[in-house]
């Protein structure tokens, strides 16, 4: 009889179930129909994508002066990308019309912004509380201040003169901000036991939830002015926020109320025990649990929007799409760039919402600790 | 909850503006003339790269500007696309409308607006590729047209190809620019517009020398500034800025000789410079102020649209009614 | 507030009325009520008040008035003629039309993706990924500007359409086919088709009720293809062909005759769907896998074939969860149309509250019939979408 001392070494597994052989065999080619779509994934892939780089990368003009470097002698474009239009361009895209001398302004409240809210993201950031605080209620005037002067002997930047990717962040921003509060106070209207309260809060979001922005848009910047007393008149901009606002805060408002529903019963049953008035009850016990779980919700929703602001190009302010579609696309300077200019917005907008979204899911999964299993 | 109240309050305090008295006094009380303009129409209001707007829409604000703040930079330029630009101007955002509208009786009679005059005379013109090899729009039956939307252009094409027994097509986009995109990319064979329009699209084109101006004109199109009904005095302001700016041109009175005329013995020179504001609620130098900062007529239309711009746009109708044109001022006296 | 004990031979006693939750509710209530009623009193008054300080002409007259322009694509007949009313409705068919295809297609690809991205085919499934991630990340504007501008500006001229037997073109212009010209022989046809769609669901009854009595199958499924295909097939060849095909033909400018489908149409379509199914896609996805694998395991062990577990086990399931999210998606692709506007898609916002608008100056009508409509027709699909979630949801005993 055979009785080892030691243990023996591990053997490598049997050459058919590793390597990459077995990847592919297990991943790509496992049975006849798998095989087919294989190849002729990698097919089309093998069509698209070698142009596109050669396009985009290869045969690319990054840096020019003037367009006819984009061009061949005969005045028709050579074949790759000229992204020298967009470098050519860049402040344009960034700031719309602002003037040059003062754009440290919205560099500024951008920096301040940033560095506000990195420390919010560590877990060990103390009086956290109060810095979400500041960040939701005193920075927007800061920066308000800051990007439209008129006071301090800043020079006074009318809203006209915004545009670019800073009106883009600036409205979604300012958006999201007032939808938040209009949409919790609207959840908890709508959650509320009195019944005129609940059912204006159901036909209020049930009726900016039926109706495209569009719409909204278009009443904000036609219909709007006729609202007002005679004379009374709004910034363009504010007239388009307030469509925005309305518009978006019926959205947060059904997102913050799925996570009203999710507090247990208990919840609101002890806040009433201890004898906390309604809203202390809901600002001390149940909003702070609800808003915990709707984080995701919300982050979708500031995603929604923020692609939704393009749309303020149909009603002429010049955010990012539109510097790019309407300035610099009528420049007779950079004519015939029009596709540049569409990748470049796509691939901002999308370098945006993805890390956005990327961070929503890996909060879910954070936040999501084990209540399910 | 009060908090957010406050807020609101605040915000609209700081956005809004009240006008409540005649719009001269709010243009002299806000120390700036908020003017209506296009979103961009090269020559006649168009922003460069800077933001600084140029055009012969945007000189009839900068003369408003100039006799009535003595300061013909002090305009608040809003671009308006065409859809907004009326309630714009019912509303109060705006104290006037230069944004090549097209005077019509509708217009003019239920949306509660005044036209002022008329800056150019245009007319709807068609423009075509020069490889379809026509030279008259009567052979375009069965044609594809890019038009833009919401305008007299749109209503004129109808009645002309149903005069003349003839079918086509109407893409209608939102703007010139998306119309002019459309044209170029070969989605229709033709485009239709305003003829000072087809000239400034043109250049838009990669090769503006592909496409030809037919030379039909199938409507009449007087464009002009506009103001809201029911402000005598405002109307009257507006009007005779542009009348001041075509007279001057007249009487030969440029921005360049301007201080040197202002000793002129010429009766009507003397009646033009001085002692006539009163009437209009202005100071006296607000006609010269006109001419020294902003230019006569002439020097405005060559500058924007005519030999001295990319458009190179003939005088034709727009022409002193004394050198064969139509564009006529009354007098100053 | 006063000590209860101090006053403890009498009852506890009632709190003021001040106090009371019942009467502070109501006393809320009554002054948010008159709050709304003065806000809109004042919103109606003062823009009476300025259109009539304006000289703006109100109400309804508008739409019985001629229109005077013409559209690109109408489903009704429409010329310059007709009244701006006809135009509001070519507008809100053409969104209707929009909206149908999109959701059809949407569906389609949306499902396609959801499945592949779950495939154990590597390659498939990251594609899937790949393709989720672009594109419900570009803002959908984009998306229209640029399959629109792809369209116009690679697809060959009219004069070098790309043609199928001379009869189908694609081309910058849209795609051209042959379009049907009914004889009177054709309503043979037409009613062969409706007896082969009663008389399928006449066989479907009856092969479920024998299948239930004696467990034999009956081929259902290609019954029905006979039925409905094959029978009015043969009766319209025996008829005589009752139809004319007027082929499109090139004119001077354009291709004559026939129908065409115009590219903005083509164009809002193909973004619509792509950016509706990416989310589709993962509504899909995070369906099926919310069926617990059990089912399957389940299905498989009592002799389902894996076709029939998924058609019969897992679909069913994970339709339940997928059909809520599904309505939302529905509903946004609906009211996503209205940016039909930025190319040129003759849609209701581009013609009513577009041109008509411009025409007519009555922003306040317009504006509102324009949301009116959208509004009722949401609140259609989600009613519809409710009873049929009602239906699919698990009866628990």
């Amino acid at each position: 009889m055979y009785v080892t001392d030691k243990i023996l070494p591990e053997l490598p597994a049997p050459s058919n179930s590793k390597g990459i052989v077995h990847w592919l065999k297990t991943n790509l080619f496992n049975g006849p129909i798998n095989t087919i779509f294989t190849l002729l994934a990698a097919f089309v892939l093998y069509k698209v994508i070698p142009p596109a780089i050669e396009w985009a990368f290869i045969d690319a003009i990054w840096f020019a002066d003037s367009s006819s470097e984009c061009k061949l002698a005969n005045g028709d474009r050579k074949d790759g990308a000229c992204w020298a239009f967009i470098t050519n361009r860049f402040d344009q895209i960034m700031y719309g019309f602002y003037p040059e001398a003062e754009r440290w302004r919205p560099n500024l409240a951008g920096i301040m912004l940033v560095l506000l809210t990195i420390p919010l993201f560590f877990e060990k950031t103390p009086k956290k509380a109060w810095l979400g605080g500041f960040i939701l209620v005193i920075f927007p005037f800061i920066a308000f201040v800051l990007i439209r002067g008129g006071y301090f002997g800043l020079e006074q930047v009318d809203t006209g003169k915004w545009g670019g990717l800073m009106l883009t962040l600036i409205i979604s921003l300012v958006g999201i901000l007032f939808a938040l509060l209009f949409g919790t106070i609207l959840a908890l209207g709508r959650r509320s036991s009195m019944p005129i309260v609940k059912s204006l809060s159901v036909v209020f979001i049930e009726f900016w939830r039926g109706v495209p922005l569009i719409t909204v848009l278009f009443m904000s910047s036609v219909m709007l002015p006729l609202f007002l007393p005679e004379g009374t008149t709004f910034d363009k901009l504010a007239r388009a926020m307030i469509g925005i606002i309305l518009f978006q805060s019926a959205y947060v408002a059904e997102v913050v109320r799925g996570g009203l529903q999710a507090i247990p019963k208990g919840q609101y049953e002890a806040a009433a025990a201890m004898g906390l008035s309604y809203w202390k009850s809901m600002f001390l016990i149940i909003l702070p649990q609800a808003m915990k779980l709707v984080i995701p919700g919300l982050v979708n929703t500031f995603i929604a929007l923020f692609k939704d602001t393009t749309l303020v190009l149909i009603i002429g302010l010049f955010d990012l799409l539109a510097i790019i579609e309407n300035v610099l696309g009528a420049d007779n300077a950079w004519l015939g760039f029009h596709t540049e200019g569409l990748v470049f917005a796509a691939f901002v907008f999308w370098m945006f919402c993805f890390s956005l979204s990327r961070y929503s899911m890996a909060l879910e999964r954070k936040l999501d600790t084990g209540h399910r299993n | 909850m009060r908090k957010s109240l406050l807020l609101g309050l605040a915000t609209a305090a700081i956005f809004s503006t009240t006008a409540q008295a005649g719009t001269l006094e709010d243009v002299k009380k806000a120390g700036v003339l908020k003017c209506g303009v296009s979103t961009g129409l090269g020559g006649f209001s168009a922003a460069d790269d800077k933001g600084n707007w140029k055009g012969l829409d945007v000189d009839v604000c900068r003369a408003v500007a100039a006799a009535v703040l003595g300061d013909a930079t002090k305009v608040k330029y809003n671009p308006l696309t065409a859809k907004e630009r009326f309630t714009a101007l019912q509303s109060g955002e705006i104290d006037m409308l230069s944004r090549n509208t097209t005077w019509t009786l509708t217009r003019d009679g239920s949306l509660g607006l005044n036209f002022a005059g008329v800056n150019y005379y245009d007319g709807q013109g068609f423009m075509v590729t020069k490889a379809l090899g026509v030279d008259s729009a009567l052979k375009l039956d069965g044609a594809a047209v890019c038009i833009q939307a919401g305008t007299t252009t749109e209503l004129n094409l109808a009645d002309y190809f149903k005069a003349n027994n003839m079918k086509y097509k109407a893409i209608t986009f939102d703007t010139s620019d998306q119309t002019i995109k459309g044209f170029e990319a070969g989605r229709c064979d033709m485009l239709t517009s305003d003829q000072s329009q087809l000239y400034s699209l043109r250049i838009k084109l990669a090769k503006p020398d592909t496409a030809i101006v037919l030379p039909e004109v199938i409507s009449k199109e007087p464009l002009g500034p506009v103001v809201r009904q029911g402000d005598d005095q405002w109307f009257n302001i507006v009007r005779w800025s542009l009348n001041a700016m075509i007279n001057a041109e007249e009487m030969g009175l440029t921005s360049a000789n301007i201080k040197s005329m202002k000793d002129s013995k010429d009766p009507g020179i003397q009646r033009m410079l001085g002692g006539q504001g009163e009437k209009l609620g202005l100071d006296d130098n607000w006609s010269a102020n006109i001419i020294e900062q902003v230019g006569n007529y002439g020097e405005s239309f060559e500058r924007n649209v005519g030999t001295g711009s990319p458009l190179k746009i003939g005088r034709g109708l727009n022409a002193l009614w004394s050198k064969g044109g139509i564009m006529y001022a009354p007098p100053i006296r | 507030m006063s000590d209860p004990r101090q006053n403890s031979s009498e009852l506890p006693s009632k709190p003021p009325i001040w106090n009371d939750p019942k009467y502070r509710a109501m006393f809320f209530q009554i002054l948010l009520i008159s709050a709304l009623a003065y806000f809109f009193y004042s919103i109606v008054q003062n823009t009476l008040d300025n259109m009539n300080a304006r000289g703006v002409s109100t109400g309804f007259g508008f739409m019985s008035e001629p229109a005077g322009f013409d559209i690109l694509q109408t489903l009704v007949p429409f010329d310059s003629t007709y009244s701006f009313g006809r135009s509001f409705i070519v507008g809100v068919l053409n969104t209707l039309l929009v909206t149908v295809l999109g959701i059809v297609f949407a569906t389609l690809l949306g499902f396609l993706v959801g499945v592949a991205r779950l495939s154990n085919n590597w390659l498939i499934s990251k594609i899937a990924t790949v393709f989720i991630e672009t594109f419900r990340n570009i803002p959908l504007l984009i998306q229209i500007i640029f399959w629109y501008a792809l369209i116009v500006g690679s697809l060959p001229a009219v004069r070098d359409s790309f043609s199928l037997f001379d009869s189908f073109f694609l081309n910058q212009r849209g795609i051209n086919l042959p379009s049907p010209g009914y004889e009177s022989g054709f309503i043979y046809t037409v009613i062969a088709f409706i007896i082969g769609i009663v008389g399928s669901f006449i066989l479907r009854i009856w092969a479920r009720k024998r299948q239930e009595a004696t467990g034999q199958q009956f081929p259902v499924f290609f019954s029905i293809i006979g039925l409905i295909i094959i029978l009015p097939a043969l009766v319209y060849f025996v008829t005589g062909s009752p139809i004319t095909w007027d082929v499109p033909k090139l004119g001077r400018f354009n291709l004559q005759g026939g129908a065409t489908i115009i590219p903005e149409l083509v164009g809002l379509l193909i973004a619509l769907v792509i950016y509706t199914a990416a989310f589709i896609a993962e509504i899909v996805r995070s369906g099926i896998k919310a069926v617990s694998h059990g089912q399957s395991e389940a299905a498989l062990s009592v002799g389902l074939t894996p076709s029939q577990n998924l058609r019969l086990v897992v679909i069913p399931q994970a339709l339940r969860v997928i059909i809520p999210p599904l309505t939302s998606q529905y509903l946004n692709l609906f009211k996503n149309s209205s940016l039909a506007a930025a190319i040129g898609y003759p849609d209701l916002v581009a013609v009513f509250m577009g041109t008509t608008l411009n025409q007519t100056g009555q922003a306040v009508e317009i504006v509102a019939v324009t949301m009116g409509v959208y509004l009722l027709v949401s609140l259609l699909i989600s009613m519809f979408m409710n009873w049929y979630n009602a239906k699919m949801s698990l009866v628990e005993r």
